[in-house]
């Protein structure tokens, strides 16, 4: 909220500059978010007359403005306002002046005609955002005054940031009252008094929903003149507060609400037919709006009505059909309670977030609502004249909000804080924000006064205390803690380790957004169910992921953008898989490689810089694998997924189970994507790391044989079936199962291959002997021919 | 007899012109050889009157005794000039690079969190964990932030059409930590939170550190000391910290944690905003309320939580000026994170 300095200090002493204000408010628990000045820097524009004001031979729309600052020679101004006119005064720039953005104003002529300065609009001035032409000010502007001693423009604009909770201080009024707390001092302010002499009349109000409008006060003035101009002071002040001033009627309105809080409308009272009803609206019901906007209200609204239907969403923005316009002459006055229950929530359904639905749904001080009908009557009547009638209020007296006693104890504060104050300390901190006090032999009973919303438990009391009594006090001080160990399960992987072992092996982790492009993860998993979003903050960010692929292809591309040629990039992150109403949130390890399977490096074979492929990223998962402890769990089977190779996918088990895959991404998806290299991806459920703990095997003593042997077999054949086989006959005296080449070629029949492999021997007892190792040999060699159609290469 | 004198000069002479070891064996085979000159001229020793023999003998095999001497000091010096030529030869660039696949690294966010995890299980705590999809109930209802709560709009939920939603912070892991384990307790939960929020300085999956620490007589004065501690373990630095008082519906008293700006020491710049403190963290005493939702008697505990954004910690600790860049995955911005992580 921006509060003026200026009118802050008509509310209350404050005892502070600007900037210790800002501090102290700040450590109050209002925030400072900026401290401006009421204008940007600017020098040498004063206030002045146009004296005459011609049209130029030379330009249409040009003047040739004779402008007097009262003393010295009259001066000759060209003006391309058509505001500029004879007995106006204005912001003159004189030559010399500096204005805001670096404009310097020297002497010039325009299509001929000389310029001794310019006269200046409010947004030339930084006054505004926009303008439709020169300043005017108000005929009694004394001339040649500096215009930013005129309007008080040195004063500095504090920007402050009220939480939610406190409703209370989004008024120039509430702020007073913390600064009045803070310091120690008393609330000043204007006085408010209804209007004097006033006559009855009366226009009829109907409480239809009192629990959600149980107060309603309503004034008339009659015979106003809408078209006057708000004096600058007011409009000042307004802009100010960063609101735009627009007609006197709703200039006043907008300044009692900035001034008091209290949220005001003003109808046209000509335009209200009947009396009004405040009451819920009927499902579907309609009403257009003062921006023109026609919405629909839901049955849990509160409407305003008269006798021809609605004219204005409660609490949230008054109707169309009864707007004051220039002509109006005779207003109505509405200042109602809406319970922050009746309102919340509604603005925001409907798209509407307005000045007055930010205040009822915080909380308005329900006892102020004839109090602002007669601050707007006090303020308006001067500005566009009128007679105000006697304000009236409807209320339901059951329905206002209470403000039941809190009682405070001594022993709690302490307890939460920390920290033990004196208890006149608590008093008075407790009495300076308007509650009233009593001791008792526990504590307190503090009743707060009825603008507190926010306060209806102790813990409500004890934060009002803790900063304003005792914040800066409140000391630091170790908590004492009994030293206990939790158990330290070993079977479950250490993070770190995991994401580091995955770094070493040349990955770098990335982390990419948990929701991805629909179209890329329905091609990459057609069908596969996902969960998307309502609201999504874009079309390619609005489904939830079922693998951390689409993001790794993502990233992967961008950085292939990026003119990267060698991608590895790994993800450790939440996978979301729809099951019925419920989602699995499966923590997830993925990896992409894509490039050369060595970084560009000297001394390595050509092969070693060709792309890598299925196997070198199987090396990567195996060295993952392999820090379990148990990598004999794990078995990779050829798979099919629609994101893969057909023929370069596998299936990654552990003791059986599906636990994640490995494969090359399928050659029409490199294609489509425009990958340079096809990538290598893989990806696991990290629950499947799970670690087994080493457990001490004995070493043997005796030396082991090794034996090589070339089997030709049918290309169906994988290696784990042979591995299976040869494991199978050797039993435990096979200490190690090596492949050291796989061939296919001259040599073999077609749809054969030749793999290598050794077989290395070893007894935990005894030294094998040739025999011994003949013997086993010629079993494997006879199994082999017999269960897998093997050849054995001499 | 031949003049031993001028013939050993003259083999001498040959011992020292041998390039190498098959040079000098031929050098030896001439002198020393079976037919070697030497070894004639023993030969020949016996056309000497027998008186004269032993003479002459023991001349000649002094003459051979002298020679072997250097021959082998010629070979012990051809073989070290050989290795050293070997050395020579063999010498290797040592600057060029080695061979091999090169080192990835953690993201930095991670790096953060990791340090972050460190630091509090030293510090007594747990590290929970909880899920992303939340329901209304752990997000906000048990949190005192009921519908229609003025604070939900600060929040921008991302929203699921049954009702579901991504979590918008991670204090839905107070409450299942409270239900799950009761009280006492001491935890922290980092992890990935939502909000339908994208520009330069939020993103809408960010990560969060929750603490939370239950216990029976927990104060302010103790979550001071933990926050004020960690900044510090964290930054490795004495720094100086203020708390504002805020608002947050799960605590009351609520604050702002502010540290000393790290890189003006509170003089003002452009990180601070030029007001010498960093927002880091919001805190405050757990609320009634919350205790109660989680199955816990507030008049018998107390407790303290805390959040704080580990982006925004990891910015401050490695200079990263632009939160965008940690989802971006670019590898130029990730391999700068190359060290041993604490």
């Amino acid at each position: 909220m921006k509060v003026p300095y200026s009118w802050l200090a008509e509310w209350v002493k404050v005892p502070w500059k600007p900037k210790e204000l800002g501090a102290r408010l700040t450590m109050a628990g209002f925030e400072l978010e900026g401290l401006e000045s009421a204008a940007p820097p600017f020098t040498g524009v004063v206030v002045a007359e146009i004296l005459s004001a011609q049209r130029h031979s030379q330009a249409d729309k040009l003047q040739v403005c004779q402008v007097t600052t009262g003393s010295g020679p009259t001066l000759q101004i060209v003006c391309g306002a058509a505001n500029a006119r004879a007995g106006l005064k204005s912001a003159l720039a004189m030559v010399g002046a500096q204005l805001p953005g670096d404009l310097r104003i020297g002497a010039a002529k325009l299509r001929g005609v000389e310029s001794q300065g310019m006269l200046a609009s409010a947004k030339e001035l930084g006054l505004a955002d926009s303008s439709s032409g020169i300043l005017e000010l108000p005929a009694d502007a004394p001339l040649g005054k500096p215009l930013r001693e005129y309007l008080g423009l040195e004063e500095a604009v504090l920007d402050v940031n009220i939480t939610p909770n406190r409703g209370d201080a989004m008024s120039i009024l509430g702020i007073a009252r913390e600064v009045a707390a803070i310091a120690g001092t008393k609330i000043t302010g204007p006085k408010i008094e209804s209007p004097r002499g006033a006559k009855a009349e009366r226009f009829p109000v109907k409480l239809e929903a009192p629990a959600g409008c149980p107060r309603f006060a309503g004034g008339i003035v009659r015979g106003i003149n809408n078209r006057a101009t708000t004096p600058v002071w007011l409009a000042e002040r307004l802009r100010r507060a960063g609101v735009r001033s627009i007609s006197p009627v709703v200039d006043v309105t907008n300044y009692v609400m900035l001034e008091l809080g209290q949220p005001m409308h003003a109808y046209d009272l000509a335009k209200l037919k009947h009396g009004i009803r405040v009451r819920l609206a009927r499902a579907g019901e309609e009403v257009t709006l003062l921006d023109g906007k026609t919405v629909q209200a839901d049955p849990d609204m509160l409407l305003i009505t008269d006798g021809e239907g609605p004219v204005g969403l409660a609490g949230i923005m008054g109707g169309l059909r009864t707007a004051v316009e220039p002509l109006t002459t005779d207003v109505f006055f509405e200042s109602a309670y809406f319970s922050p229950e009746a309102v919340q929530g509604r603005g925001r359904r409907l798209g509407l977030l307005t000045d007055a639905s930010q205040r009822f749904e915080r909380g308005v001080d329900p006892t102020q609502q004839a109090r602002a009908i007669a601050r707007a009557i006090a303020l308006l009547t001067p500005i566009a004249g009128g007679t105000a009638a006697s304000i009236v209020v409807t209320e339901n007296t059951r329905h206002l909000p209470k403000r039941p006693a809190v009682r405070l104890r001594a022993a709690q504060l302490e307890r939460l804080l920390g920290l033990e104050l004196p208890a006149a300390r608590v008093t008075k901190a407790l009495t300076g924000l308007g509650m009233k006090v009593s001791s008792n032999a526990t504590g307190w009973k503090a009743t707060p006064p009825a603008h507190r919303f926010d306060i209806a438990i102790e813990a409500d009391l004890i934060e009002e205390v803790a900063r304003l009594a005792a914040w800066e006090k409140i000391p630091e001080t170790d908590a004492l803690a009994s030293q206990h160990f939790r158990r330290l399960p070993e079977e479950q992987p250490a993070e770190r380790a995991v994401l580091e072992a995955l770094a070493a092996r040349g990955y770098e982790e990335a982390v990419t957004y948990a929701f991805v492009d629909p179209s890329l993860q329905e091609k990459l998993f057609p069908g596969k169910p996902a969960l998307a979003l309502s609201n999504p903050i874009a079309s390619d960010l609005s489904v939830m992921r079922v693998s951390l692929w689409p993001g790794l292809i993502r990233a992967a591309l961008e950085n292939q953008r990026r003119q990267q040629d060698r991608i590895r990039l790994f993800e450790h992150g939440t996978r979301f898989e729809p099951d019925g109403n419920a989602t699995h949130e499966i923590e997830t390890l993925a990896g992409l490689a894509s490039g050369a399977r060595l970084p560009e490096q000297w001394g390595v074979t050509k092969e070693a810089r060709s792309p890598a492929d299925f196997y070198d990223v199987k090396a990567d998962v195996a060295a993952l694998i392999a820090e379990t402890g148990a990598a004999e769990t794990f078995t990779f089977e050829p798979g099919e997924l629609a994101a893969l190779h057909p023929g370069r996918a596998a299936r990654v088990l552990r003791r059986g189970s599906p636990v994640g895959w490995i494969g090359e991404l399928h050659p029409a998806l490199v294609k489509a994507l425009d990958f340079t290299y096809a990538p290598v991806l893989f990806e696991l459920d990290m629950g499947a790391l799970a670690v087994k703990r080493a457990a001490f095997d004995e070493i043997s003593r005796f030396p082991q044989v090794r034996r090589d042997l070339a089997v030709v077999v049918d290309e169906a054949v994988t290696l784990s079936t042979l591995a299976e086989r040869v494991t199978l006959v050797t039993s435990s005296l096979l200490r190690g199962l090596r492949v050291f080449d796989v061939y296919r070629g001259p040599g073999l029949e077609p749809g054969r291959k030749s793999i290598a492999l050794g077989l290395i021997f070893q007894d935990i007892s005894r030294t094998l002997t040739d025999e011994d190792v003949d013997r086993l040999m010629a079993s494997v060699i006879t199994d082999l021919r017999e269960s897998l159609n093997a050849r054995i290469r001499e | 007899m031949a003049d031993l004198t001028a013939l050993t000069a003259e083999a001498r002479a040959e011992v020292a012109a041998a390039a190498d070891a098959a040079g000098l064996d031929s050098v030896r085979v001439r002198w020393l050889g079976k037919k070697g000159t030497f070894t004639e001229q023993l030969k020949e020793l016996g056309r000497l009157p027998p008186t004269e023999r032993p003479a002459a003998g023991a001349r000649i095999n002094e003459a051979k005794e002298e020679l072997t001497r250097a021959l082998e000091a010629r070979r012990e010096a051809l073989e070290r000039a050989e290795v050293e030529r070997k050395l020579v030869e063999g010498r290797i660039d040592v600057t060029l690079p080695g061979r091999g696949e090169e080192p990835g690294g953690l993201h930095p966010v991670t790096r953060a969190r990791l340090r972050i995890e460190t630091l509090f299980r030293g510090a007594g705590f747990d590290v929970a964990s909880g899920p992303e999809i939340e329901d209304d109930f752990h997000n906000f209802a048990a949190l005192n932030i009921p519908a229609n709560h003025p604070a939900r709009a600060l929040h921008d939920t991302f929203y699921f059409p049954d009702g579901r939603l991504l979590r918008t912070h991670t204090s839905p892991v107070q409450i299942r930590a409270l239900l799950d384990r009761g009280a006492p307790l001491a935890i922290i939960a980092p992890g990935r939170v939502y909000r339908c929020d994208s520009d330069m300085t939020h993103s809408p999956m960010f990560h969060q550190l929750e603490g939370l620490v239950v216990d029976e007589n927990v104060s302010f004065a103790n979550m001071k000391a933990v926050l004020h501690g960690f900044l510090q373990a964290f930054f490795e630095r004495d720094l100086a910290m203020r708390l504002r008082p805020s608002y947050f519906p799960f605590t009351e008293p609520s604050a702002e944690v502010d540290m000393a700006c790290l890189f003006c020491a509170g003089t003002g710049c452009r990180t601070c905003k030029h007001t010498g403190w960093l927002e880091i963290s919001g805190c405050g005493m757990v609320h009634p309320n919350v205790l109660t939702a989680s199955g816990v008697d507030p008049e018998r505990y107390t407790g303290y939580a805390f959040g704080a954004g580990i982006d925004r910690l990891a910015m401050l600790r490695y200079g990263v000026n632009d939160l965008r860049l940690f989802f971006e995955s670019d590898l130029r911005f990730l391999r700068q994170f190359r060290a041993f992580t604490s």
